[in-house]
């Protein structure tokens, strides 16, 4: 009876046994490598939207505050996509023939909103509130990335929980009040983009965030922010409840 | 050996009890949530206007002067119906400087960044310092932010009724602040306006501030040599 299996059938056992070890993790690794780059995240990829419209333009070349078109981000859930009224504000007068603004002119004459392409979302089991983030100091930046930079704006963040937590759980890093300045913790959201768009001097802190950089407490300086913590009411205890987001 | 479609069957059961997991109805409920789309009305729009009419619950808005600036004999109010506190011009200049001063100016004299950019074409951008301004009563600041004028668009749907007060009781701080002589300083004021560093650049004098010109088709030429770009 002749062999069923040639000398090449070791080579094939060498390389199933190895392959067997490898593939899965490799596997593995690749679809964490693919769940987790900006093809699926669409982190750092500027969405096409109905009318280009440049934050980096409007709010620091400008200097337009934040809060004139995102008029509910102080005191609301939501920060408010503005309605084809506030871009009318300026520009029934000014760009009044730009091709860039074509959408809004028509969704005025027709009085229907414009539908732009959602940069930012959470699941809907996720209730994300502003204004509390607003309050407490924490930038549009800090989860938004370098508006300030974005000509057409991109996701800063992939919003995966375990990134949320990364704050809910060191809050401390996160805390930050300009030395040189007495600014409510909600005023200081702001003032950043008032730098920016006067060419201040930023601080340390500042011109992370403005980079797009995480802002983390230097280790030297985290007691400021477990001060900061106390000041403005920040219960870390209660940061990591389930139904703090989840209710 | 070729897997036989009994052998299979168990992987495919794997298989389906795996996929069950899949289902997103937690991750797209079915709810409104703000500014969304939603099928369920002819114009998709999830958010609503109030049914015209309707009052919201324990918002009556009976106190008319407080939410048109209106009095009861159909004039414009001359007194604030707010209590006029520090802390009520601090939250005016806050919300005029996001409001307000890209067309107005900081100072409140018409030449913001966006005058400068070509609103004033068909139109200036109003100065507050205008004698006709200066004699307005509060009333018609706040009327103006609701409803706006001229080109300028109401604030209304942007700014809240304190708010818009707020505003109003900082514009005529402004005006205030513009035809004060200074010999009327307090002492520790003017101290501090002689500490100050002198910069030149904010010594040009003042660029002169037509009355409203009649609308015409074209610019007049002074208007477009002083603020078109």
């Amino acid at each position: 009876m002749p062999q069923i299996f040639g000398p090449a059938v070791n080579t094939i056992a060498t390389v199933s046994l190895f392959a067997g070890a490898v593939v899965p993790f490799a596997l593995l690794l690749t679809g964490s490598a693919l769940t987790s780059s900006p093809y699926n995240t669409k982190v750092t990829v500027p969405l096409d939207q109905p009318a280009p419209f440049s934050h980096r333009h409007h709010a620091v070349e400008l200097g337009i505050d934040c809060r004139f078109c995102h008029v509910s981000v102080e005191e609301s859930a939501q920060a408010g996509v503005p309605s084809t009224d506030v871009c009318m504000t300026c520009h029934s007068q000014i760009w009044t023939n730009s091709p860039n603004l074509e959408a809004v002119r028509k969704s005025l004459e027709t009085a229907t909103p414009i539908e732009w392409n959602k940069v930012n979302a959470v699941p809907d089991f996720v209730y994300f509130n502003h204004s509390i983030h607003v309050a407490r100091g924490i930038s549009c930046n800090n989860c938004h990335g370098a508006v300030n930079d974005m000509h057409i704006t991109w996701k800063g963040n992939a919003f995966r929980m375990a990134w949320c937590l990364t704050c809910h759980e060191n809050p401390q890093n996160y805390m930050y009040a300009d030395p040189g300045s007495n600014l409510s913790p909600r005023e200081q959201v702001f003032a950043l983009y008032k730098k920016l768009a006067a060419g201040d001097k930023l601080t340390q802190v500042e011109r992370q965030l403005a980079d797009g950089l995480e802002q983390v407490m230097p280790a030297d300086k985290v007691h400021e922010g477990y001060k900061l913590m106390n000041e403005r009411g920040v219960n870390v205890s209660q940061l990591k409840d389930c139904y703090v987001c989840h209710h | 050996m070729a897997m036989t479609p009994r052998a299979l069957a168990p992987l495919a059961l794997a298989f389906g009890l795996l996929a069950t997991g899949c289902h997103q109805d937690m991750w797209q409920q079915p709810k409104v949530k703000s500014q969304s789309r939603n099928e369920f009305f002819v114009d998709r729009m999830g958010s609503r206007m109030p049914v015209p009419g309707t009052v919201a619950y324990g918002q009556p808005r009976t106190d008319a002067e407080f939410y048109t600036g209106y009095g009861k004999d159909g004039k414009l109010v001359r007194e604030f119906p707010v209590p006029v506190t520090a802390e009520l011009i601090k939250r005016g200049q806050e919300r005029y400087g996001i409001f307000c001063s890209h067309c107005h100016g900081a100072a409140g004299d018409g030449q913001g960044m966006i005058a400068k950019r070509g609103f004033t074409l068909a139109r200036p951008v109003g100065n507050y310092h205008s004698e006709r301004l200066r004699a307005m009563p509060v009333g018609h600041f706040f009327d103006v932010v609701t409803n706006g004028y001229g080109t300028m668009y109401p604030f209304k749907a942007r700014i809240k009724p304190y708010d818009r007060w707020a505003i109003a009781a900082y514009i005529k701080v402004l005006q205030e602040s513009q035809r004060t002589p200074i010999a009327d300083l307090p002492a520790e004021e003017r101290a501090k306006l002689d500490a100050m560093p002198y910069d030149p650049s904010q010594d040009a004098p003042p660029e002169p501030v037509a009355a409203p010109p009649a609308r015409t088709v074209a610019p007049a030429p002074a208007a477009a040599a002083g603020g078109a770009q």
